[in-house]
């Protein structure tokens, strides 16, 4: 009884509604069963299944919010968490920021459900990790994977008469190839809403030609170089610019989209202007879930349009006190739509190939890893190249290369773009592989 | 609570620009709930024999069982506003056997008899299934039951028992001082933890541990708007295995810094902090921008306690070296060979690191892992040379010892409990030396307190890491502040730079509740100690752009 159905869900919703003698109540269940399987060393290390279920009721009383959460549904708990709650919320200091619930609104369709990512079960995700492990063993190499898949629902009601119900499923793939003697390694990613797109022998085999290719690296001076970024390695880095388009944080002037002299840069040319991000609820590569953490619709948004700021994130709160529609991040991508997730970037027509073929002189990047920020201000990060770094020289990849830290911004990268591919779903982005120039490594890492 | 949770409950990942939302582990409950008792230690052990008997008649030759009550408190304060304030519990029951040679697991928050007897039954399934794909067996390193026992972290003031309006008043007095002295912003926070640990085996261990940690949390943002400019500055509390004492700000704990004004030991001043740290949010947008070079680093035990956890705690971790954590974390350059060459020079001469989960005061502090072993403290590297790793009942045979190093824990009830990291602690020099002594003998160098911006390779060779706050040195004194300022070295040329170490009157704790690892990542608590520690000739760069 992890997927309640719509009805269901209703039904429990209204049930604690009718307990509710604040000023507002919310009530939200959520559920569903997620499923991994752990691999190391050629063998699996961990696996697990797990089905939960979640009611939690928030109560308000003028501006004090109050909230409690169950895990049983019969009367008697349902009317125990909504007193508790209320209880909590009497006892809370004022929230000066509080905005009142939402009624009812129009939303658009989903299609985060899939009907196959629902039916995995522990033989498949055995299967999987056989699949995986297997050509490694066969071909002397080591494998250490790993599969997370949910499937579930949501859904939520208030006392404005807002009611919200949709189903997800969602499963994320990784794995990394090392060679024996680890002078090699490589690794490749996926996810998606519906798992019989995923082929793990393909994605293992990825990683298996990067680890196997990897061998021998060489090094080379750290400096400016042309960089042609695998979607992946790409992802890692863009996905670090959104926590930006917060149009408060800019107004507060502690953004780097804060104006000099006040104020935000909303309408400035920010990037090159083959650059457009945009986020559309419509999108079925990358579903999201129809509203957003407010109860609002998501909507189709651009963000930046050629190179220019079209859109930041207002809350509601900042809105109001702003005089403009509120807007949300598109969410998505874990970490309660921080993320990263649900941006689509424009591409372009170049594949990898075609990448390679047209650079002098330049580093093929798989992927980034250990990416922090160095400075807010100008969103400069630092991190590393792994599993898979390799020297391209007139038009051709030479060999494999020692990792490189790297200290760089998304923005500055985002004006030295010499050419984009088509976009390829990342961490439920759709981020182009990108050819960006004058990347900069700043020194070298003798780590495979 | 799982680091991705506290992000989305603080925001603190993100430019500590707080938003609070809600916590996501655990049942929100009153501040009332956290100061009732759980059940009693008879019914524990009841329901612990109940899940071990029902192991043992399923096939299973070992198996262990954590009963656990996990209890959290956080508030949220943003200039004069409560932002939000959380109290959660959680309470289940974990229970891992062996069964015909492999591991299984299975948790359950449903703490009967009869939940419990399930949960170990399904267990043991699970490890039946696994065995298909296991290639040996496990082996346990022997671990005598301890009978009947408790631990209790040593604590003076539960903080869990404090009124939250006191805590409040802390907060948004610190606030205030913030705000007076120039501050725009400035966000501060308590974090608060109780964990009810029950733990047995059929080693015959029936173990109770009460274990408290606390965590206050301050970010002050100074903005100048006509040029643009913002700068924040942390605070330089660290989360400490201690009660609501840390927050009495006991002038006794508050150490003198060589750059005038305080560290703080095993008590903290949030009001005083909050007023130095508006000052220098206030200074650091104006501060003169480094020069790159090489320089002589003077580091406090705020910061270094980053580092060593990044580039001594991490490659020692023995699953790492085994290849255990390849697709996450990574493994590492400390391997095998270099240990058992027994001379591999890991840092310089005065370089001894340990590692312990007996340190009063520390988040490591307890009595016994989640595996039923005792704790104890044990050396990794010895006049600089690489002597041990960290490792748990079924690997430290690897190492031809047969008794665990004691440091296997789990998150919660329903994690399974893997290799963590303990306390890892660089032993504080035996000659008098304060941070003052130190700076004399510098001529060219930088002195970094707090912790900044870190990252290091997955098998830990090059790492880069910033500050809070930076100090030129000239010629044996302190002449102004810097910014933009982060080394690079590599973990090895780094730790045989090392010069000089101050003394243990300047030893102290820098800590993280958010030590990640696994898949699914589990989030583990753990302190660093040293005393602040010279390293030569030390790579800096410039990490200012323009946009």
């Amino acid at each position: 009884m992890a997927i309640l159905t719509k009805e269901e869900a209703k039904k429990y919703i209204d049930k604690a509604l009718s307990y509710a003698k604040a000023d507002e109540t919310e009530v939200s269940i959520s559920g569903g069963r997620t499923g991994n399987i752990r691999y190391a060393r050629n063998t699996v290390s961990t696996s697990g299944e797990s089905n939960e279920i979640r009611l939690s009721v928030t109560s308000v009383f003028g501006k004090r919010i109050g909230s409690s959460s169950i895990n049983e549904l019969d009367d008697a708990s349902l009317q125990k968490a909504v007193e508790r709650s209320e209880e909590i919320a009497k006892l809370a200091p004022e929230n000066p920021e509080y905005m009142p619930m939402l009624g009812q609104q129009t939303y658009p369709d989903s299609a985060t459900f899939s009907p196959s990512t629902d039916k995995i079960d522990p033989d498949y995700r055995a299967q999987l990790a056989i699949d995986s492990i297997e050509p490694c063993s066969a071909a002397g190499l080591v494998a250490a994977g790993y599969l997370e898949d949910f499937s579930g629902f949501s859904a939520s009601g208030n006392s404005k008469g807002q009611f919200l119900y949709n189903t997800s499923t969602s499963v994320d793939f990784s794995v990394t190839v090392r060679t024996e003697d680890g002078t090699g390694s490589g690794y490749a990613i996926r996810d998606f809403n519906d798992v019989s797109l995923l082929n793990s022998k393909d994605v293992t085999t990825v990683a298996m030609q990067k680890a196997q290719a990897s061998k021998g690296a060489q090094a080379i001076e750290p400096g400016k170089y042309t960089v042609i970024l695998e979607p992946t390695a790409a992802g890692d880095l863009l996905r670090l610019m959104f926590g930006g388009f917060d149009a408060r944080n800019a107004d507060e002037g502690r953004s780097y989209m804060s104006k000099k002299g006040g104020g935000t840069r909303l309408g400035e040319k920010l990037f090159d202007e083959r650059v457009t991000i945009i986020s559309d609820p419509a999108n079925t590569v990358i579903p999201m879930t129809p509203w957003d953490g407010d109860g609002m619709p998501r909507q189709k948004t651009v963000w930046v349009e050629n190179g220019v700021v079209k859109n930041l994130a207002y809350s509601r709160y900042w809105a109001e006190k702003k005089g403009v529609p509120p807007l949300s991040r598109p969410g998505g991508g874990g970490f309660g739509g921080f993320g990263g997730g649900g941006y689509i970037f424009s591409g372009g027509d170049q594949s990898v190939a075609d990448m390679i073929k047209s650079t002098e002189r330049g580093v093929l990047v798989t992927r980034f890893w250990y990416i922090r920020a160095v400075d807010p201000q100008t969103l400069l990060y630092t991190g590393l190249t792994r599993d898979g770094t390799f020297y391209i020289e007139d038009g051709k990849i030479k060999f494999p290369l020692k990792n490189f830290r790297f200290n760089e911004s998304p923005i500055i990268m985002l004006n030295n773009i010499e050419a984009m591919g088509k976009p390829q779903r990342v961490g439920g982005s759709l981020i182009p592989p990108m050819k960006i120039r004058d990347f900069t490594f700043s020194s070298l890492s003798d780590a495979v | 609570m799982k680091r991705r949770d506290f992000i989305h409950l603080s925001g603190l990942g993100l430019g500590a620009l707080m938003t609070p939302g809600v916590m996501a582990m655990g049942n929100p409950v009153s501040a009332e709930r956290l100061i009732e008792p759980g059940i009693d230690v008879a019914a524990k052990k009841l329901l612990a024999d109940t899940a071990l008997n029902a192991a043992k008649a399923k096939g299973a030759t070992y198996s262990d069982v954590r009963i656990g009550r996990y209890l959290s408190q956080s508030i949220f304060t943003r200039e004069k506003n409560v932002q939000n304030i959380s109290n959660t519990e959680t309470f289940g029951v974990g229970i891992r056997v062996i069964a015909s040679g492999t591991w299984g697991f299975s948790a359950t928050s449903d703490v009967t008899p009869d939940g419990i007897k399930k949960c170990a039954e399904t267990a043991v399934a699970i490890a039946k299934a696994n065995s298909k794909l296991q290639k040996e067996p496990v082996v346990l390193a022997p671990e005598k039951g301890h009978g009947e026992v408790t631990w209790n972290t040593p604590i003076k003031k539960n903080a869990m028992a404090v009124p939250v309006k006191e805590k409040i008043d802390l907060m948004l007095a610190a606030n205030n001082a913030a705000l007076d002295n120039g501050a725009a912003f400035v966000n501060s926070a308590m974090f608060m933890i109780n964990e009810q640990k029950y733990f047995a085996s059929t080693d015959g261990s029936y173990i109770d541990q009460d274990v408290h940690r606390m965590w206050p949390n301050l970010t002050v943002t100074a903005v100048n708007k006509e040029s643009g400019g913002f700068r924040s500055r942390q605070g330089l509390s660290t989360p400490m295995g201690m009660g609501y004492e840390y927050m009495d700000g006991t002038a006794s704990e508050k150490i003198p810094n060589a750059a005038g004004f305080n560290s703080y030991r095993y008590s903290y001043d949030m009001v005083e902090d909050a007023i130095t740290a508006a000052k220098q949010a206030k200074e650091k947008i104006t501060a003169k921008s480094v020069l790159p070079g090489k320089y002589d680093l003077v580091l406090d035990p705020d910061h270094l306690g980053l580092t060593i956890h990044e580039s001594i705690g991490h490659p020692l971790e023995l699953d790492r070296v085994l290849g255990y954590e390849a697709n996450y974390a990574g493994t590492s350059f400390a391997t095998l060979d270099k240990w058992k060459s027994g001379n591999f020079k890991y840092g310089s001469d005065i370089v001894n690191v340990i590692a312990d989960k007996t340190q009063p005061y520390s988040l490591g502090n307890m009595g016994y892992d989640d595996e039923g072993v005792k704790c104890k403290e044990w050396d990794l590297i010895k006049n600089g040379v690489l002597v041990n790793y960290q490792a748990i009942r079924d690997q430290v045979g690897i190492l031809g010892e047969n008794e665990s190093h004691g440091c296997s824990f789990a998150d919660n009830w329903s994690s399974v409990q893997f290799q963590r990291m303990a306390n890892v602690s660089l032993k504080p020099g035996t000659e008098k030396m304060t941070p003052m002594d130190m700076i004399k003998n510098v001529e060219k160098g930088i002195y970094i307190l707090g912790r900044g911006s870190f990252s290091i390779d997955q098998q830990r060779y090059n790492f880069q890491f910033g500050g809070t706050v930076f100090y030129e040195i000239k010629n044996g004194e302190i002449v102004g502040m810097l910014e933009d300022v982060a080394y690079q070295s590599n973990t090895q040329e780094f730790w045989n730079s090392c010069s000089a170490i101050c003394d243990k009157d300047d030893y102290r704790f820098m800590g993280t509740f958010f030590d990640g690892k696994g898949q699914p990542s589990q989030s583990s608590a753990v302190s660093h100690g040293s005393s602040t520690t010279r390293f030569d000739g030390v790579n800096v760069i410039n990490t200012a752009r323009s946009i």
